[in-house]
């Protein structure tokens, strides 16, 4: 099977549905001629001309908002924003028009946009390029929210989010992009709202997405091999829709929960996690439920200091040792 | 409504009629006597039941906010009058006269404004928020502006898939200030996008007048852009159609985009909550609707061209009112939605279980 980095997976994606449905057209800012600015869409603007790869100017709440009314006519944008962290001067068009437009019409319009982009920090650009919106988006009803954290998952579920009727928001992470992963060549899905359980084990359940979900990983590995101890990974992949049966279904096997996320921890992904797992698993808890998040501050720069803000393999690595004592 | 407010009322001397005025441009000289009976009436619906609208109002039958388009009724005649069956219009959240315009019923409208399940957005919408994407009318929007890249983006859908047609993008004056709006205006020039923006300056965003709130001419801004742009009066049905008419053919034609800005002026608040007694006189109401009430204003227009006559005039005033009271009496009579409608017309994936891809819930109960 053939080995692509993330950012191929991805590539490779948007050539597939650009190839199998006119109506998919790609933009955002240095799509085209720069080839994307973490080179994502790398060749595309060769390959499939202006009128489907087109190169916006830095006017992001225009090219969202434009979007979206392309999107009410049946055309099937995927914008790129170069960082998902200028999402804020796009709010209005994503919160009141993406997500509320189906709804105010009684269900007579629909959206079937995808909006996508890196949303992480770990690079060291600072507190207003490393915002991690997946709370804020999934709050609101109407949209879909998916953050991918390997090359195979990327790929499969960047299709799905194109061919879907609903506003798809994917969160992706310039830290990812280089990782490599087997993807298939073949046309396959991973369907949205799919948890997928990349370890498993016994003793404790690591709840995660995206980069975060990769050093639980590397962590969960560590405890086996340094601790000889056994901890089962749930990737949740998509947070809006959740796949609640996966995570249930494990925290009923390790009856212990650590949830790892790469978010500021008031009103957080994890806190909604850890409501719900408490309400419909509360029996099978043998400790409460632990939780790791990036420290509560805006993002520092710092490049050693931005380390331990973010969960970090060693943060990780004590937290779990304290949910699993 | 007492009778004083009747569509009868002081005849304006439609004497000094110009040979060369709006009445006379083609796209106005080729009306059928019909097609003029046809716009005044419109005009006249949209009247009556933004009244009647109001009584209801203050029965406390309707929620929230009613922002009443009293005064500018030409204006989203005149402009929907022009579209063919492959045009598009989308505004703000004084709405109620584009949806008329674009020849929804008064039914699902006035339903919609009582929350009523057979509403047009079955009581999910709200005055602000008609829908009626069967007759490319797609809004109906709250935020000042945020329609505005909306429109722009449905020129753009038009352009990349080969369709005919432009999209009127309507706005009001206190809307070109904001940040999307000429976010929108640079794209639709960039790339040539068959989109009209249209501003209604009726003279105050809100309680702001345009002196206090907006530096230079409004259209002209579009020079900034490249783009054509032009200035009529909006009283005037004839004189609103004879000017958007050719910016309309040059967005069908040559997929041009242009700023037109149409002036005009509403009699109500802001919003019925809007007390209107703090940033405007009284007399500047009165002046406008003796001098320029745009109902009138045609009224006189065709009775001077003997189109109408004053039986046809009562007959017309007659039938609105009459079909403005079946409209809330349907409103009244038809029920609320219920809590179980709340998570429908959320996601397409959740009406649609059959053909559901993904997984996981969707609601957060």
């Amino acid at each position: 099977m053939p080995v692509l980095q993330y950012r191929e997976a991805i590539r490779q994606a948007l050539a597939e549905e650009l190839t199998r449905d006119a109506n998919v057209v790609v933009l955002g800012e240095e799509v085209g001629q720069f080839h994307g600015a973490y080179k994502v869409t790398e060749g595309l603007l060769a390959k499939f001309g202006p009128k489907r790869i087109v190169d916006t100017p830095i006017s992001e709440a225009g090219f969202i908002g434009m979007g979206i009314g392309a999107s009410m006519l049946g055309v099937r944008p995927v914008i790129e924003l170069m960082f998902w962290s200028f999402y804020s001067v796009a709010f209005d068009q994503i919160l009141n028009n993406a997500a509320n437009v189906r709804y105010m019409s009684g269900g007579q319009i629909n959206c079937p946009i995808v909006i996508r982009g890196p949303a992480n920090g770990g690079t060291n650009v600072g507190a207003t390029h490393s915002h991690t919106p997946e709370n804020v988006l999934a709050n609101h009803p109407g949209i879909k929210v998916v953050v991918p954290a390997t090359p195979y998952d990327a790929k499969g579920l960047l299709k799905s989010a194109i061919r879907d009727n609903d506003p798809v928001m994917f969160l992706e992470n310039t830290m990812l992009y280089g990782d490599k992963g087997e993807v298939p060549e073949d046309d396959y899905l991973v369907p949205l709202g799919k948890a997928d359980v990349k370890r498993e084990g016994t003793e404790l359940t690591i709840v995660s997405y995206g980069r975060a979900m990769v050093l639980s990983l590397a962590v969960a590995n560590t405890l086996q091999q340094e601790h000889n101890r056994s901890v089962e990974v749930v990737d949740l992949r998509s947070i809006r829709p959740l796949d609640m049966d996966t995570v249930l279904a494990s925290v009923k096997k390790t009856h212990r929960v650590l949830i790892v996320e790469e978010q500021k921890p008031f009103c957080g992904v994890g806190a909604q996690l850890a409501y719900m797992i408490q309400s419909e698993a509360f029996d099978e808890l043998d400790a409460p439920i632990g939780r790791l998040c990036t420290i509560d501050s805006p993002s520092i720069y710092s490049p050693p200091v931005e380390i331990e803000q973010l969960p970090n393999v060693q943060r990780i690595l004590k937290a779990a040792l304290e949910a699993l004592a | 409504m007492s009778k004083k407010s009747s569509a009868i009322a002081d005849v304006r001397s439609a004497a000094g009629t110009p040979k060369n005025g709006p009445a006379a441009h083609p796209v106005n000289a080729s009306l059928s006597a019909d097609q003029k009976i046809g716009l005044y009436r419109l005009m006249v619906r949209i009247r009556r039941f933004e009244e009647r609208s109001l009584r209801a109002y203050q029965a406390k039958k309707i929620g929230g906010f009613l922002h009443l388009y009293i005064g500018q009724e030409a204006v989203a005649v005149g402009c929907c009058s022009l579209m063919g069956k492959d045009d598009h219009v989308i505004t703000a959240y004084r709405d109620h006269g584009h949806a008329i315009g674009v020849g929804m019923e008064l039914n699902p409208l006035m339903a919609e404004l009582y929350g009523k399940v057979t509403g047009c957005s079955k009581g999910k919408g709200g005055s602000m928020h008609f829908f009626d994407p069967a007759r490319n009318y797609w809004g109906g929007h709250g935020i000042v502006g945020g329609q505005v890249p909306l429109g722009t983006g449905i020129a753009y859908g038009l352009k990349y898939k080969g369709l005919k047609g432009a999209c009127m993008t309507f706005m009001g004056d206190g809307a070109v200030n904001q940040g999307a709006v000429h976010e929108a205006y640079n794209l639709a020039a960039l790339w040539d996008l068959p989109v009209i923006f249209v501003i209604e300056n009726n003279g105050y965003s809100m309680g702001t007048s345009q002196a206090r709130s907006s530096a230079g001419d409004l259209a002209r801004r579009a020079e900034g852009y490249g783009m054509a742009w032009g200035v009529c009066e909006g009283h005037d049905v004839y004189e609103v159609r004879a000017c958007m008419a050719r910016f309309l053919e040059e967005a069908r034609t040559n997929s041009k985009p242009a700023v037109v800005e149409i002036r005009t002026y509403r009699y109500r608040g802001h919003s019925v909550a809007d007390p209107d007694n703090t940033y405007r006189a009284k007399s500047e109401i009165e002046e406008y609707r003796r001098t320029k009430d745009p109902i009138q204003v045609f009224q006189a227009q065709l009775l001077a061209e003997k189109v109408l006559d004053l039986a046809l005039v009562e007959k017309i005033d007659v039938e609105a009112r009459a079909e403005a009271d079946l409209s809330a009496d349907f409103a009244e009579a038809s029920p609320f939605p219920t809590a179980a409608d709340l998570q429908k017309d959320v996601y397409w994936e959740a009406d649609n279980p059959s053909e559901r891809k993904s997984g996981g819930r969707l609601f957060f109960n």
